[in-house]
């Protein structure tokens, strides 16, 4: 299989088709359709349990769905085994939620990690590049530090350098935005935004960050129930008469999209239906 | 426990049995000696080893003394407290020896390492290994089996030395035993390779059952609080079990 370059800038990024997925007996995902531009940053925003983070999981091929196919670039990856996934995911990075910095090494050592595993650069080389990436987001003075002396949005920017080491194609965020204070939260939607038009990567931000979105997204896709309800540029959204949408982004509790997971009717649960006298 | 409920759980015993047997091909089966690979198993062979060697020792000297004083006042009944070192080194390097290091290893650094996987499944360190194409068994899981492997026979060596040291201390030091005798009668009884050489032996299985174990249990570990801690309870119940039984089937095998 040649991985040599996964995107084709002619053709979508990321692909899923009619994909259905169920978890400890959940329908997640039902006859979702999902396709991510080449070259450009996509944010997929939904409501909290929507199955922001499943999609993700499904793309990177951490698990298999029910029924339907994920493509990236024009390899399925729901085909591919376990050798064979491994060479697709050195070109893909992926800031996880905490970040997950491997906690007994280093800011350096974790951002050098898949550099030393994957590739024979020498090591003086290998410095180079993993001080340079921590540069980018702002962090070469950490270098020697421990992920536990770092704070939440610290450790997630050098997760992020992580991530970038190998140069890849294609970056998935879930969630980067979460529990940033307002200058980190800037800094980092800033940071998403100058590593696609520098490096010119495909990305794929999973958030539920409204305010965020427009600042940094070129395209943003709103799901909700296990599909996609509405696709767009972020601020031309909003004019969109989808009710779903129009709850989601004015953050309205009635709508749609429940609030309240499903339960008994309250009055009857709190005041009993008498027998207790 | 009923009929159902008894098929059941020896159904999901036999399963689990499979899958850590599947486990522990899947980590010797991409076994591999890298400069990396070797370096990092000597830092876990210093993380469950050498940082075990504390406990190692204190009990061992205690076990030997507290034998010792058993062994010399039942034998001195009937004239024969100058034979303790006899029944301290049979008993001691054919089953104590392996057995208490197993168990105590299981305690104080198999609980370790199942706790830090597990941590690592429940942090997504795993997963982070596993998105960056890096082979999250043959990177975390290895070099700790291999250094547990490694750990256990070591640390059986010592526990026996702090052991013989107890009964010294207490048959020598204490009661006034001949030390010619003592030293006589200990290497005319234990066989190098029938006695010495069996508990070694043993010691090298329960080795590998300890550190599998102790990796199998924090890999397979749910991602919650609750879950490392199950799995560290589990890690030091199966391990302590295994290693009765199997010192037991090994005796057998080995009369």
């Amino acid at each position: 299989m040649d991985t040599s370059n996964i995107i084709n800038p002619n053709m979508p990024a990321i692909r899923l088709e009619g994909v259905r997925m169920v978890r400890s007996g959940q329908l997640v995902l039902d006859d979702f359709n999902l396709e991510v531009p080449a070259g450009k940053v996509t944010a997929i925003m939904g409501p909290s349990g929507s199955g922001k983070t499943t999609v993700l999981k499904l793309i990177t091929g951490q698990l298999k769905p029910d029924a339907g196919r994920i493509f990236i670039g024009d390899i399925d990856v729901c085909e591919l085994n376990r050798g064979e996934l491994n060479q697709v995911r050195r070109h893909i990075g992926v800031l996880l939620q905490n970040g997950a910095l491997l906690t007994d090494m280093t800011c350096f050592d974790n951002v050098a990690l898949p550099l030393r595993e994957h590739t024979s650069l020498p090591e003086n080389l290998i410095e180079k590049v993993v001080l340079l990436k921590l540069q980018a987001v702002g962090l070469r003075g950490a270098a020697e530090m421990y992920p536990q002396q770092l704070s939440g949005g610290m450790v997630r920017r050098v997760a992020t350098a992580r991530a970038l080491a190998m140069d890849p194609d294609l970056m998935l965020y879930d969630e980067p935005f979460a529990g940033l204070d307002p200058i980190s939260l800037a800094t980092v939607g800033r940071l998403i935004r100058q590593i696609n038009r520098v490096v010119g990567i495909t990305s794929l931000v999973i958030t539920h960050d409204v305010a965020e979105v427009s600042k940094f997204a070129d395209f943003a896709c709103i799901m909700a129930n296990g599909r996609v309800v509405g696709c767009g540029i972020p601020d031309q959204l909003a004019a969109d008469g989808n009710e779903v949408i129009n709850q989601f982004l004015k953050g309205l509790p009635d709508g749609p999209v429940p609030f309240h997971y499903p339960a008994p009717d309250m009055e009857q649960q709190l005041l009993g239906d008498g027998d207790d006298e | 426990m009923n009929g159902q409920a008894q098929q059941q759980w020896l159904v999901q015993a036999v399963r689990r049995l499979g899958n850590a047997s599947v486990f522990l091909v899947q980590a010797l089966a991409g076994m591999k000696c890298t400069f990396f690979h070797v370096g990092e198993t000597l830092r876990q062979v210093y993380y469950i080893g050498v940082r075990s060697l504390i406990i190692i020792m204190m009990s061992g000297f205690f076990v030997g003394l507290v034998m010792t004083l058993q062994t010399y006042d039942t034998l001195s009944r009937f004239g024969a407290g100058d034979s303790v070192s006899t029944v301290l080194g049979l008993v001691l390097f054919k089953e104590l020896g392996p057995v208490l290091t197993a168990i105590l290893f299981a305690g104080r650094a198999g609980t370790a390492v199942a706790a830090e996987i597990g941590l690592m499944r429940a942090t997504e360190q795993i997963d982070a290994l596993d998105l960056m194409g890096i082979d999250a068994l043959e990177r975390i899981v290895q070099p700790r089996l291999l250094a547990g492997i490694i750990a256990v026979p070591v640390l059986t060596l010592v526990f026996n030395f702090m052991a013989l040291l107890g009964g010294v201390t207490f048959a020598i030091g204490m009661m006034g035993v001949d030390p010619i005798t003592f030293w006589g009668n200990l290497q005319n009884s234990v066989g190098l390779w029938e006695d010495f050489g069996a508990g070694m032996l043993k010691a090298v299985a329960f080795g590998v059952v300890a550190s599998w174990l102790a990796v199998y249990f924090g890999w397979t570990a749910h991602p919650t609080s609750e879950g490392v801690a199950k799995a560290t309870t589990h890690t030091v119940i199966a391990t302590s079990i295994s290693v009765l039984l199997l010192d037991f089937v090994l005796s057998a095998l080995m009369m």
